[in-house]
C-alpha cells in the first residue's frame, strides 16, 4: 500500500525500522527536518554544539553498542570528516545521511551532486566506506535500511548520499516488502566481560600499514555483496548514459523517451558509489557496440572522476560529459544532448 | 608476560595521575564499568596501562565521544582523559557545552602549560613570560582558567576542581568526588597541575619550582 511521505519521513521511518536508538545532529539546511522529525519520534537525540560533536557522539554511541546516526550537508559534511576518518580507521559502524547542497563553501542550500568526493574519499584515509546514492523515495528507504545493516555487518562507516530535492519531495511511497527486511543487530564493541585496549594511533609505520592492508582486503572481499547498480537498455546501446541519484532517475526517463524514437541508448546507474559496481561498469562499457559513454551530473565531474578511475584501463571507450554543478538536470536537456551527438 | 614499559618521559606527571585514578577505581571496585577515552597528545600514551576498557580518539574530540558513549551506556563510568590543549583550545567548544548541558561524564585535564607531544608549544594555559617554541620572547597572553570559566555555566551539582600532582591526598579525594558526581548524574572535571620536565627544560628541584609557580597562577581546590 502506498503512503504519502516526504524524503525526510522516509529516512526517519527507515531508521526507526532499522532499530536505530539515537541520533546526534546540528541543524543545517536541507536536513533539519530529519533532526526535528527524529526528535518528535520520542527516540533519544542530542542537538550538539556542531557537526564535529555530532559525529563523535555517534562514534561514542556505536562504541557502546548502540545503533546511531547523524545527518548533515555541505559545510557540516566537511566537519564530519573528522569523526568519519576515525570511524574509518577504527571501523566503527557510524551512519551519516547527507543532503547535498551547492558548493564550495556555503553555496546554495537545497541541491547539488558536489559532495561525491567528500562522501567517498573525504578525510585522510583511503575511502574504505560504504556510500549509497538513491534515485527515488522508495530506494532512499531501502538504502537507509541497507546502510545500517551493512555498516553493522561489515563494520565500515556508511553514508546515504542524497539531496534536498529528494528529501523535500512528497509522493506516494510503497515500502512493500522492504519494511520486513531483517535487521543486523548491533553489538557492543567494548564487551563488559573483557578489557579492550584499542589504539587509533601507531608508533611504527609497519603497524599502520598492516592494519590498512587488512582493512582493504576485507573491503575487497565484501564488495561483491554490497555493490549495486541499475542497468537499463544497455544490451544493444550505442550511447551509454552514466548518472547517479536523482540525475540517474532523470537519465532513465530520457533513455525511455529516446528509445521510443529508435535511439540505441542505455543507462548505467551506480547505486553504491563505494564500493563502486566496477565489474558491471566494465561489462557495460566493454561491449563493442558502445560508441560513447556520457557521464551526466550536477557537478564538474565528481562522478566522472570516479567512473574513469574505476573502469578497467584496457577498456577503450570515448567519454562525453553533461555537467551542471549545483543545477538540476531535466529530461529534455538529456534528450537534446544525446540527439546532438554525432554517432 | 612482556613488561609494558612506560612510554612517558622521565619525570612526566601523567603516570602519577593515571596511578591515582586507578587506585580510586580499584578501591571502589569500578574497574569493570569504567571506560577511559583518550584525547590525542601525551594523553594517548595511556592506552594500555590500566586494566579498564580504553580507546584513543582524536585531538580535542574525547569529550564529545564520551558524551555519546555515556548516553548509550548509562551504567558506565565514562572518563575523558585530555591535556590542556585538547581541553581548552581545540576541544573547548565541546567541553564548554558538555558542562553547560551537565553531561554526566568525568573529564580529567592534565595541565602542564604546554603542548607536550608536539614539542612544548604555547597552550591556553601557558604562564605569562613563559618561553616556548611559539612564544620565543616570552608568552604575553592571558592564562586560561578553564575550571573557573566552566563553573559559571555548570550545574550547581557538577563537580569542578583543580589539584596538583605533588598532592596525592587531594588528588585521591577529588577523583572520588568527581566519580560521585557522575554517579549522581552530573558533569565533573578535575584539572591536574602536572610536570613536563622535557619541554620545560627543567630537572629535579627546577621542575618542582615550576609547579609552585603554576600553583600561584592556578589555585588548587574545589571550585564553587
Amino acid at each position: 500500500m502506498k503512503k504519502l511521505m516526504t524524503g525526510y519521513e522516509v529516512v526517519i521511518q527507515a531508521a526507526l525500522d532499522a532499530d536505530v536508538e539515537s541520533m546526534f545532529g546540528y541543524p543545517i539546511t536541507p536536513t533539519c527536518e530529519i533532526l526535528s522529525g527524529w526528535a518528535a519520534s520520542g527516540k533519544k537525540y542530542l542537538q550538539t554544539e556542531d557537526e564535529i560533536a555530532a559525529g563523535f557522539g555517534v562514534c561514542g554511541a556505536v562504541l557502546a553498542g548502540e545503533k546511531s546516526f547523524t545527518v548533515s550537508s555541505g559545510p557540516g559534511h566537511i566537519l564530519l570528516q573528522d569523526s568519519f576518518s576515525m570511524a574509518e580507521a577504527m571501523r566503527l559502524p557510524a551512519v551519516l545521511v547527507i543532503g547535498q547542497r551547492g558548493g564550495p563553501s556555503s553555496g546554495t542550500v537545497i541541491y547539488s551532486q558536489q559532495e561525491v568526493m567528500l562522501a567517498c574519499f573525504g578525510g585522510n584515509g583511503e575511502g574504505l566506506r560504504l556510500v549509497y546514492s538513491p534515485a527515488s523515495l522508495s530506494e532512499l528507504y531501502l538504502l537507509t535500511r541497507r546502510a545500517f545493516n551493512e555498516a553493522w555487518k561489515y563494520r565500515y562507516p556508511a553514508v546515504v548520499l542524497t539531496d534536498g530535492y529528494m528529501l523535500k519531495t512528497r509522493q506516494g511511497v510503497d515500502l512493500g516488502k522492504m519494511e520486513k527486511m531483517e535487521n543486523i543487530p548491533s553489538t557492543s564493541l567494548l564487551p563488559d566481560n573483557k578489557v579492550v585496549h584499542w589504539p587509533n594511533i601507531y608508533t611504527a609505520e609497519e603497524e599502520l600499514n598492516a592494519v590498512l592492508e587488512d582493512n582493504k582486503k576485507d573491503y575487497e572481499k565484501i564488495s561483491s555483496e554490497i555493490e549495486s547498480c541499475e542497468k537499463f537498455g544497455t544490451d544493444n546501446a550505442k550511447v551509454l548514459l552514466i548518472a547517479h541519484g536523482i540525475v540517474g532517475a532523470v537519465a532513465r526517463m530520457a533513455v525511455e523517451e529516446l528509445q521510443k524514437k529508435g535511439v540505441k541508448v542505455g543507462l548505467f546507474r551506480p547505486i553504491t558509489l563505494r564500493p563502486f559496481p566496477k565489474k558491471e561498469l566494465d561489462k557495460v562499457c566493454g561491449w563493442k557496440g558502445i560508441k560513447k559513454a556520457i557521464v551526466i551530473e550536477s557537478s564538474f565531474g565528481q562522478l566522472a572522476r570516479v567512473v574513469r578511475d574505476q573502469l578497467a584501463p584496457e577498456i577503450d571507450v570515448s567519454f562525453g560529459y553533461l555537467q551542471k554543478p549545483g543545477l538540476g538536470i531535466e529530461v529534455e536537456e538529456v534528450v537534446d544532448f544525446v540527439k546532438k551527438l554525432k554517432i | 608476560m612482556v613488561e609494558n614499559l612506560a612510554k612517558f618521559c622521565p619525570g612526566c606527571g601523567h603516570p602519577i595521575v593515571l596511578m591515582m585514578l586507578h587506585r580510586v577505581l580499584k578501591q571502589n571496585n569500578l574497574e569493570a564499568q569504567t571506560v577511559l577515552g583518550l584525547d590525542i597528545g601525551c594523553s594517548l600514551l595511556a592506552w594500555n596501562y590500566l586494566p579498564v576498557n580504553t580507546f584513543q580518539t582524536h585531538h580535542g574530540r574525547v569529550v564529545p565521544t564520551m558524551v555519546g558513549f555515556k548516553r548509550a551506556r548509562k551504567n558506565s563510568l565514562s572518563v575523558a582523559y585530555v591535556g590542556d590543549g585538547g581541553a581548552y583550545a581545540i576541544g573547548w567548544q565541546s567541553l564548554f557545552h558538555a558542562a553547560l548541558r551537565d553531561e554526566p561524564i568525568m573529564v580529567i585535564v592534565v595541565n602542564n602549560t604546554v603542548y607536550g607531544m608536539t614539542g612544548g608549544q604555547t597552550a591556553p594555559t601557558t604562564l605569562s613570560g613563559q618561553i616556548t617554541p611559539t612564544s620565543p620572547c616570552g608568552f604575553e597572553g592571558v592564562s586560561l582558567h578553564g575550571p573557573e570559566i566552566l563553573r559559571q555555566v555548570a550545574n550547581k551539582n557538577a563537580y569542578i576542581a583543580r589539584t596538583a600532582v605533588n598532592d596525592p591526598k587531594q588528588m585521591l579525594d577529588f577523583i572520588g568526588e568527581a566519580i560521585a558526581a557522575q554517579q549522581a548524574g552530573h558533569f565533573s572535571l578535575v584539572e591536574f597541575l602536572s610536570f613536563c620536565p622535557t619541554n620545560w627544560r627543567t630537572a629535579g628541584m627546577g621542575t618542582l619550582k615550576k609547579l609552585e609557580e603554576m600553583r600561584l597562577v592556578y589555585p588548587v581546590g574545589e571550585i564553587t
